[in-house]
């Protein structure tokens, strides 16, 4: 198709000459505003890549006039958090757990930090406000599995249960029916021995059968009346909440085949004063003793 | 001119077609799994306990549904109607390439689809697929890059229309971004697990790059090409400034190459990159906007026309939602502001505004215009319910982005909230629940986009159904003769 260049009438303005299915396009110039703040911005483009590191060498790169660095940025902002809290936190580290909350002042602390502590790390598995769930105890009842002395929870918090730490707290219930130690009859019985433990609950039929097997083999870390056995983190049996579920179905599973559950050591990732925080804060919940 | 010999050429509109309506269906698709998952995340007991809907694998299927199969099917397919007509030329290489292509890159959808809710993902986004269906796309996409190419090639027009250079930019572009970013190593050759071969930081920046690109290609470069057909077309006037065009399309492809790495600010990716990611976003405010003058300014003089055509409206407002778009990514690209917005639904609510104020409304006007021509129908079967879509799904747009904005700048000021002790006020489950109530007000939005397409659909079942939009006789209606042009002129 030959060039044509005709006049727009709307616009004034002269067309291309060109033509695509019935398409044309006006030669209107670049608009001024557009041109301007394009080159502005990349003028600025330069003078900022001048500023900052902006181009790569082989073995470095141009970290520019204003000597910025994210690196330096982040340790900067992070030191001054921490200097922020540096005095009070220092108090915490240094006064017994037991003497946090005679002091006002650094009992609300304690209790902030302890507070965003939990919220960000603990209530994932320990629900918020320490509720509990299925598989992970409740702290805010005074069924501790370890103990519910600020010293205890503090412990616990350190070195965690299970965590593979040598000063973790250990135990390790028997599997008595995957290793066969018990019959799936006792099993049975002592299940619905242990159900009959819990206030308010419908006896099971093998009760009395139950007892013995109780007697015979779980006394030891649960009790002699299944009170439980903070020592060796034998948990209490007459508790509301059962820490693998209160079914008859859950507790012959627990016996037959144990869940052992684990909580990490804080103390790679928290400081000391912080996990004193958590400690008080936890005992403050409803079940601290 | 001399005078006219009437050859007519018979355009090959059955592909375009069959790409119209795999894009309908698609949409349908694509939103109801958006409804679905938004509803997952302002109530996480809709995943009813089954893994295969879950929000981590619905995702995926919601965004490779919105952008690939809603936006690439009309993409595609309006791209070979448009390279036909402004080549004076057929489609090269025959209805069975054509054919291919469609059927081929229909069954990608299907295949990553498919894969995503049985769990299989290379954990890139908008790039998901894993090696074997990869390699199938590659296939998939040189047959259509050897069709546009051998469509302009044997064009008989002298010039390459504007349209066409953004629609060669986005085939040749998306090439090289997915062939670099999916280089993985299988497990085995009968696995479809798959690592990449990148580590680290350099596995992060190339996955930005491809997916800012993705954006800046795909969603932005693709469909400005249909930008620079539908609106001239619907509007019935030239477009605004050749000159612009030319200066606007190189600064466009040469600066949002380099762009990526505003997507990784305070990361462990170098300092020089975030700079660099950063001024070239910033420079490309301009370059972005071109495109929006160019768009808008092709009105002046029919701006009546948006009174009477609804479907022009939705072209026009997409113009709109673009030149947003590509301002507020430039501001998030800024480090400062994004130390606030990183992270945060800021961030999902400018992506929709892009995708759903943008992509899809220039799509719908695509459709609106399309679906009459292709099926030889007098015009739309109502333009009052295209209307109707028009004011539901802007009304959803409108929903969805104010509430992203708020939930997203109230989640970045609650994360860096500080006491007076110096700890942390806000812990993170609390910032979770507090966007609750946004995360509704986002579902609302994303329920009346959806309704709005169920309206589209039956309008454009009944354009093409109804009586009432029968061509009569030899009436020609507003698109011409049965796809024909006169050649020769």
């Amino acid at each position: 198709m030959p060039t044509k260049i005709e006049k727009d009438v709307i616009s004034g303005r002269d067309t291309t000459g060109h033509e695509w299915d019935g398409l044309k396009e006006l030669n209107t110039p670049l608009p001024k505003w557009w041109l301007y703040t394009l080159i502005v911005i990349c003028i600025w483009g330069v003078g900022y890549a001048i500023v900052r590191p902006s181009v790569p060498g082989l073995f470095s790169y141009y970290h520019g006039t204003s000597g910025f660095s994210t690196r330096a940025q982040v340790t900067a902002d992070v030191a001054a958090i921490a200097a922020g809290r540096a005095g009070s936190m220092d108090k915490i580290k240094a006064t017994p757990i037991e003497k946090i909350g005679q002091d006002p002042q650094l009992q609300a602390v304690a209790m902030t930090a302890g507070r965003i502590t939990f919220a960000n790390n603990c209530q994932p598995c320990h629900g918020a406000g320490g509720g509990g769930r299925p598989g992970y105890p409740t702290l805010a009842s005074d069924s501790w599995i370890w103990g519910g002395k600020l010293a205890e929870i503090q412990q616990t918090i350190t070195y965690g249960i299970r965590s593979g730490h040598p000063d973790a707290r250990v135990n390790q219930m028997p599997r008595f029916g995957a290793d066969g130690i018990l019959k799936p009859a006792e099993i049975d019985a002592a299940a619905d021995f242990v159900l009959s433990l819990r206030a308010g609950t419908k006896p099971g039929p093998n009760v009395a059968a139950g007892a013995k097997v109780f007697a015979e083999n779980c006394v030891a870390c649960h009790g002699e009346k299944g009170e439980g056995n903070r020592e060796v983190g034998g948990p209490n049996l007459h508790s509301a909440v059962h820490l693998y579920g209160d079914s008859k179905e859950a507790v012959v599973a627990q016996i037959s085949n144990p869940r052992q559950g684990v909580m990490p050591n804080w103390n790679t990732r928290l400081d000391a004063a912080t996990i004193k925080s958590v400690a008080f804060y936890v005992h403050s919940l409803g079940g601290g003793q | 001119m001399a005078e006219p010999m009437q050859v007519p050429i018979q355009y090959n509109e059955a592909v375009v077609r069959k790409f119209v309506i795999a894009s309908v269906f698609w949409a349908v698709v694509a939103f109801l799994v958006g409804v679905y998952i938004a509803a997952e995340l302002a109530w996480p007991e809709a995943n009813l306990g089954f893994s295969f809907i879950n929000f981590g694998r619905l995702r995926p299927v919601h965004t490779s549904g919105a952008i690939f199969a809603f936006g690439g099917s009309i993409l595609i397919g309006s791209s070979l109607y448009i390279v036909q007509r402004t080549c004076r030329a057929r489609l090269f290489g025959g209805e069975a390439l054509a054919d291919f292509l469609f059927w081929g890159y229909q069954f990608f959808i299907v295949m990553a689809a498919l894969s995503y809710v049985m769990g299989y993902s290379q954990g890139q986004e908008y790039a998901e697929p894993e090696w074997h269906i990869d390699l199938w796309l590659t296939i998939v996409w040189v047959i259509y890059a050897i069709i546009f190419v051998g469509t302009l090639l044997k064009r008989e027009e002298p010039h390459i229309y504007v349209a066409n250079w953004f629609l060669l930019a986005f085939i040749l572009t998306i090439a090289v971004l997915h062939l670099v970013n999916n280089a993985a190593v299988p497990i085995s050759m009968y696995s479809a697990k798959s690592y990449a071969v990148y580590a680290g930081v350099q596995s992060a920046l190339i996955q930005w790059w491809y997916g800012h690109n993705a954006v800046g290609f795909f969603l932005t470069a693709g469909f400005l090409g249909m930008m620079y057909y539908f609106i001239p077309k619907q509007a019935d006037r030239p477009i605004y400034s050749y000159r612009l065009s030319v200066v606007h399309f190189w600064s466009l492809v040469f600066m949002y190459i380099w762009a990526g790495p505003h997507h990784l600010h305070y990361t462990s990716l170098p300092d020089w990159t975030q700079t660099l990611g950063m001024v070239f976003s910033l420079m490309l405010w301009m370059p972005s906007w071109g495109g929006m003058i160019n768009g808008l300014m092709t009105l002046s003089g029919a701006w009546d026309k948006l009174r009477t055509n609804p479907a022009l409206r939705f072209s026009v407002t997409a113009v709109g939602f673009y030149g947003m778009s590509t301002f507020e990514g430039p501001v998030l690209s800024i480090r400062d502001v994004n130390a606030l917005a990183h992270y945060t639904d800021w961030v999902v609510g400018h992506v929709h505004s892009g995708t759903l104020g943008w992509n899809a409304f220039i799509s719908f006007g695509a459709i609106y215009y399309l679906v009459p021509a292709l099926w030889k129908r007098s015009g739309l079967y109502s333009n009052r319910l295209v209307a109707w879509h028009y004011w539901i799904s802007t009304l959803g747009i409108v929903l969805y982005i104010s509430s992203m904005w708020v939930a997203g700048i109230m989640q970045g000021l609650m994360w860096r909230a500080y006491d007076a002790f110096g700890f942390l006020q806000y812990s993170f489950a609390e910032s979770v629940n507090a966007v609750h109530p946004y995360y509704v007000i986002r579902w609302m939005g994303g329920v009346m986009f959806f309704v709005g397409a169920l309206i589209m659909v039956y309008n454009l079942v009944m354009t093409v159904r109804s009586p009432s939009t029968n061509l009569s006789g030899s009436d020609a209606g507003q698109f011409g003769a049965a796809g024909a042009v006169v050649a020769g002129e």
